[in-house]
């Protein structure tokens, strides 16, 4: 893998007393038509027993992000720099044998399409055992007993049978359930859960929702929840972190972020998604434009072109400097808009569109 | 065939719902299950669509919403007559239309159009956006004032592209601005009635919000009804003025939205709505979990078919069928088929199975 | 599964009634009376009634295709040429002999051609493929695509005699192609096998290098591949488990149809280098009007191509649990 962690890095303040500690963590992947920046510059951290939602659209670098975090990019084709430490230890360049001890073991994936996401060509069983067996050592006997044991454990009717089923005899709702099983097997720290409910009906994602919140309350997980509905991080998470771009835009608990976020993306995300109360028969507030190329982001705040706010910064810093997320703690922008501005704009523009 | 598409025609106030434009009567599509020996026979058949009522009005826009297999996408297709109904009728402005031809559903297929939910995979990649916005009306024989190409420049401009991207193709464009192009499409014939199939679920948040505002300004501006198919409740409330729910081939209630969302009367719309996250951390509204899945469409439960997952199921809802009718203290053409309703109002539910 | 071979054999039986009848009726199309080919070069109306009506050709047409069907279940008569076991494909009046006796006669031919050339070319083919599937884009993926674009791009008429030239002729390495029972010499039946063996399979392994390769790179790309590198299953494992299991399905479905054809006679090879199977023997039929033998090659070949097919289905339904047989 072509990395470098930056020296000076190891001995950031604060960064290494968390769980999980992202540290200007940037991946660039090369392409024929470019350098991809899918992730820039960015920091965030994670404690055991709490959920960070991180929220974004396509391209947002939301993916990107948890990917690298497993080491799961190809090292022929992508440049990952900065520092992802786990409970302590490095994972940016850390050679492959350490993080396939560590991958399924200490922390583990739940993916967006359980059908497509588990191998049609094995059991259930298998797929759950084989993860088991390879970072404990079990005998079959052991991983097959441990399979029906967390079978049993995300509510999967009749384990001892459906355990030799295969993934296509499952419903869809079920199968996301197994990919559960199949994570949390060797009781991993860390969980990245990546859209585990897109693919899913309202009734089975408010399931999945429930039971990712029970396993965590039992075994102390810390979660990573990735998606871009911000209703579902409303009902799991602690902390939200908002992605445009490749970067982080704001940050904070998920009561700051969603009673008053403080970010034009953020206002532009929660008035283009209707809800079960607000007003009908009035249009919509989406967000103008579309996404940036991640080869070639605006100058500045890549946020600039779909931004509503640009004139009420003085000097026209949106389109020449990119806005650093500030403060270092709690509730978090990347806006050159002043604190003030940022209130006053929610309170008397935004508030009243969401109803 | 009017061409009358720009936006500047509108006289500025909501349109009025109309007369009856499209009425289902007991619609039924059974996709037969093959099986046998030597020879395939019938030996079961899948219930996408059982029995269904429904009737859309002009200008109108009605929301379907249910899981995935409720058959939603299914009576959307019937409409469209991409399928030929098992059973029941489908009258489109007065002309009963369940098995016509060919030949005579020629020109109501121009007033019926539809839009698909894969904007990536519903454009032939092959094709120039002005090839493929032009193609019904070449395929229609109808020649607009200034020819086609004119016609497709007006198009582009309504959905909101730049009308000189006629000879690009479609993998130049973005997933919110593909979707536009399968509006400009259905628009192409002037149609009456759009069956959208899921328009926006597979577009990013942001974006969801632009498509779902043009596709309200065309309704409002040209008076086109809608079917609109989603499993978005949020935005089939934004969208519709009636809402149907369907769950295993069956409409279990259907009212104008206001009625649906705040005093749902059947436990599976009220199910639905609960299980829907909304972006407040102070949403403390009741959750019912349902526990299982949806059962076979093949074998569907008998009486009601919501029984085997309803915390209120009796005896009576597995032998008799409710029908789907107007309750005591419901308004006007709110219809719930359930035995046991619940008694409307989100706040007064019961306790979660 | 039973139940599925039972009735793809039973469908196989109707595919091959219909071929049969087919081919028959070409008999009929094609401008060379069998008769007047036997007369010899005194052909008096007389003598050439005789004959017809000894090679049963005066009879209805249906009626001779009855009896040439009958015959390959009962056996039949055919007078003075002598009594015809079942399965009896008819006479040869070219070559004076028992079809179904010829068939005997070139098919272990074909067979040891076919079944040692397809050894060489599955070995080589797929682990070359895997090797460049695991080297993506590297100097030993480039390598072995493009000498397999190369050598799929040769022709056996061209790569035949070079090979002659080169590991025979000029060389005296290996020796001169020629047929000798395995039963009889093994290894004379090697030795004598090697060169139209390395030649087939050189092409051959090209293309299964690159449909291989390419299975393997669509397979790594799969969500569920990706799943298990994030359970931390090494990187082997994942190749070997997970990849290649996906890959075999299309390999397999591949393999099963070329091995089919290859049994009805590799032509080209077979008459490269002068071995006498049955692709050599539709040929040499063709040429001299051999009517009743062409048929009986056709149908052999067809039935490989049609009993292949149902074991690449069955084989198919193993590899994938998905396709469920009924």
């Amino acid at each position: 893998m072509t990395t470098q962690a930056k020296p000076e890095e190891t001995a950031a303040p604060g960064g290494s007393s968390s769980f999980l500690s992202v540290r200007d963590l940037s991946v660039r992947f090369r392409t024929e038509d470019g350098v991809v920046r899918a992730v820039d510059n960015l920091s965030f951290e994670v404690e055991r027993g709490t959920t960070l939602g991180i929220v974004g659209e396509s391209g947002s670098g939301k993916s990107v992000t948890n990917l690298a975090i497993l080491g799961l990019h190809n090292p022929a084709n992508s440049e990952i720099t900065g520092s992802i430490k786990l409970a302590g230890q490095e994972l940016v360049g850390a050679p492959n044998k350490e993080l396939e001890k560590l991958r399924g073991h200490t922390m583990s994936m739940i993916f967006q399409d359980p059908l497509t996401a588990l191998s049609p060509f094995h059991t259930i069983g298998a797929q759950i055992g084989e993860t088991y067996r390879k970072h404990t050592g079990a005998s079959k006997k052991e991983a097959r007993d441990r399979s029906i044991e967390m079978l049993t454990k995300v509510g999967i009717p009749q384990p001892t049978t459906r355990v030799d089923d295969f993934p296509h005899q499952f419903s869809g709702g079920m199968r996301q359930r197994a990919m559960i099983a199949m994570s949390l097997v060797c009781d991993p720290a860390l969980v990245i859960a990546d859209e585990p409910t897109t693919a899913l009906d309202v009734t089975v994602q408010a399931q999945i929702l429930d039971l990712l919140k029970e396993l965590q309350q039992e075994m102390g997980t810390a979660i990573i929840l990735i998606t871009h509905d911000l209703g579902v991080v409303a009902k799991t998470a602690k902390d939200i972190m908002v992605m445009y771009a490749g970067r982080a835009v704001e940050r904070g608990t998920v009561r700051e972020v969603l009673k008053a976020p403080q970010h034009p993306y953020t206002w532009g995300l929660l008035s283009s998604m209707p809800n079960l109360t607000g007003p009908v028969g009035v249009p919509l507030r989406p967000v103008r434009g579309t996404p940036p190329s991640l080869i070639n982001l605006p100058t500045g705040c890549p946020f600039n072109p779909r931004c509503d706010h640009l004139e009420q910064v003085i000097g026209g810093k949106c389109t020449t400097e990119r806005p650093p997320l500030a403060p270092e703690a709690g509730h978090a922008t990347a806006c050159h808009l002043s604190s003030g501005q940022k209130q006053e704009i929610f309170i008397d523009q935004i508030q009243p569109r969401l109803g | 065939m009017s061409n009358e598409l720009t936006l500047d025609k509108t006289d500025g106030h909501t349109p009025t719902i109309g007369e009856p434009l499209l009425q289902l009567s007991g619609l039924q599509k059974h996709f037969p299950v093959m099986d046998g020996f030597l020879f395939k026979r019938q030996v079961g058949a899948v219930h996408a669509v059982d029995g269904v009522d429904l009737t859309v009005h002009a200008n109108e826009s009605v929301g379907l919403v249910g899981e995935s297999g409720c058959g939603k996408s299914t009576l959307g297709r019937l409409v469209t007559r991409l399928y030929e109904p098992t059973a029941g009728t489908i009258t489109y402005a007065g002309q009963d239309i369940s098995h016509a031809g060919r030949k005579q559903l020629a020109p109501i297929r121009s007033e019926i159009q539809m839009i698909f939910q894969d904007p990536y995979s519903s454009l032939n990649p092959r094709q120039t956006v002005g090839a493929i916005i032009g193609a019904p009306m070449e395929i229609n024989g109808i020649n607009p004032p200034g020819g086609i190409q004119k016609k497709v420049q007006e198009l582009l401009e309504t959905v909101g592209l730049n009308p000189e991207h006629y000879n690009r193709f479609p993998h130049e464009f973005s997933g919110g601005q593909r979707q536009r192009i399968g509006v400009a499409r259905a628009l192409s014939l002037s149609p009456k009635l759009i069956v959208a199939d899921e328009p926006v679920s597979a577009l990013d948040v942001s974006i969801q919000a632009q498509v779902v505002n043009l596709l309200q300004q065309l309704q409002k501006d040209l008076g086109i009804a809608f079917l609109f198919i989603a499993h978005d409740l949020a935005i089939v409330r934004h969208f519709s003025q009636r809402v149907a729910v369907m769950y295993l081939g069956k409409i279990v209630e259907i009212a104008d939205r206001q009625s649906l969302y705040e005093s749902p009367r059947h436990p599976y719309t009220h199910a639905l709505l609960s299980a829907v996250p909304e972006a407040d951390p102070d949403d403390d509204r009741e959750r019912i979990r349902l526990v299982g899945d949806v059962p076979s469409p093949i074998n569907p439960p008998s009486g009601c078919r919501f029984r085997t997952r309803c915390w209120k199921a009796q005896e009576k809802c597995a032998t008799e069928e409710p029908p789907l009718v107007q309750l005591s203290g419901n308004l006007d053409g709110h219809l719930t088929a359930c035995h046991f309703p619940e008694d409307g109002g989100l706040a007064a539910a019961p306790a979660a199975v | 599964m039973l139940r599925f071979l039972v009735r793809r054999s039973l469908g196989a039986l109707v595919i091959l009634l219909i071929i049969s009848m087919v081919t028959f009726a070409l008999f009929f199309a094609i401008p060379a009376d069998p008769a007047r080919l036997s007369c010899g070069k005194v052909c008096t109306p007389e003598n050439l009634a005789l004959i017809r009506h000894s090679m049963q050709l005066d009879q209805p047409v249906p009626l001779q295709f009855w009896h040439w069907f009958s015959g390959i279940f009962t056996g039949r008569d055919f007078g003075g040429a002598g009594y015809c076991n079942a399965p009896c494909f008819g006479y040869s009046y070219v070559k004076q002999e028992m079809i179904t006796n010829t068939l005997i006669d070139r098919f272990p031919t074909t067979l040891s051609l076919t079944v040692g050339s397809a050894v060489i070319f599955l070995i080589f083919g797929i682990g070359t493929g895997m090797l460049a599937a695991n080297k993506q884009g590297k100097p030993a993926d480039k390598i072995a695509s493009s000498a397999s674009l190369i050598a799929s791009s040769l022709q056996i008429y061209v790569a035949g005699p070079l090979a002659l030239w080169a590991l025979v002729y000029s060389t005296n390495w290996l020796q001169l192609p020629a047929y000798v029972p395995i039963t009889q010499d093994p290894i004379g039946w090697f030795t004598g096998l090697l060169v139209p063996w390395l030649v087939l399979s050189l092409i051959w392994t090209a293309n299964y290098t690159r449909m291989t390769r390419s299975s393997m790179v669509e397979q790594l790309s799969e969500d569920y591949v990706r799943t298990a590198r994030a359970k931390g299953m090494s990187g082997r494992s994942v190749f070997l488990r997970y990849a290649w299991r996906g890959a075999m399905g299309t390999i397999v479905t591949v393999f099963g149809i070329d091995l089919g054809v290859l049994l009805g006679g590799a032509i080209i090879t077979e008459n490269t280098f002068g071995l006498q199977g049955l692709g050599q023997l539709s040929i040499d039929s063709i040429r001299q009007s051999d009517l009743s033998m062409m048929v009986g090659v056709t149908m052999v070949a067809a039935t490989l191509i049609v009993v292949s097919n149902i074991v690449v289905d069955a084989a198919y339904a193993l590899i994938d649990p998905r396709i469920r047989l009924a």
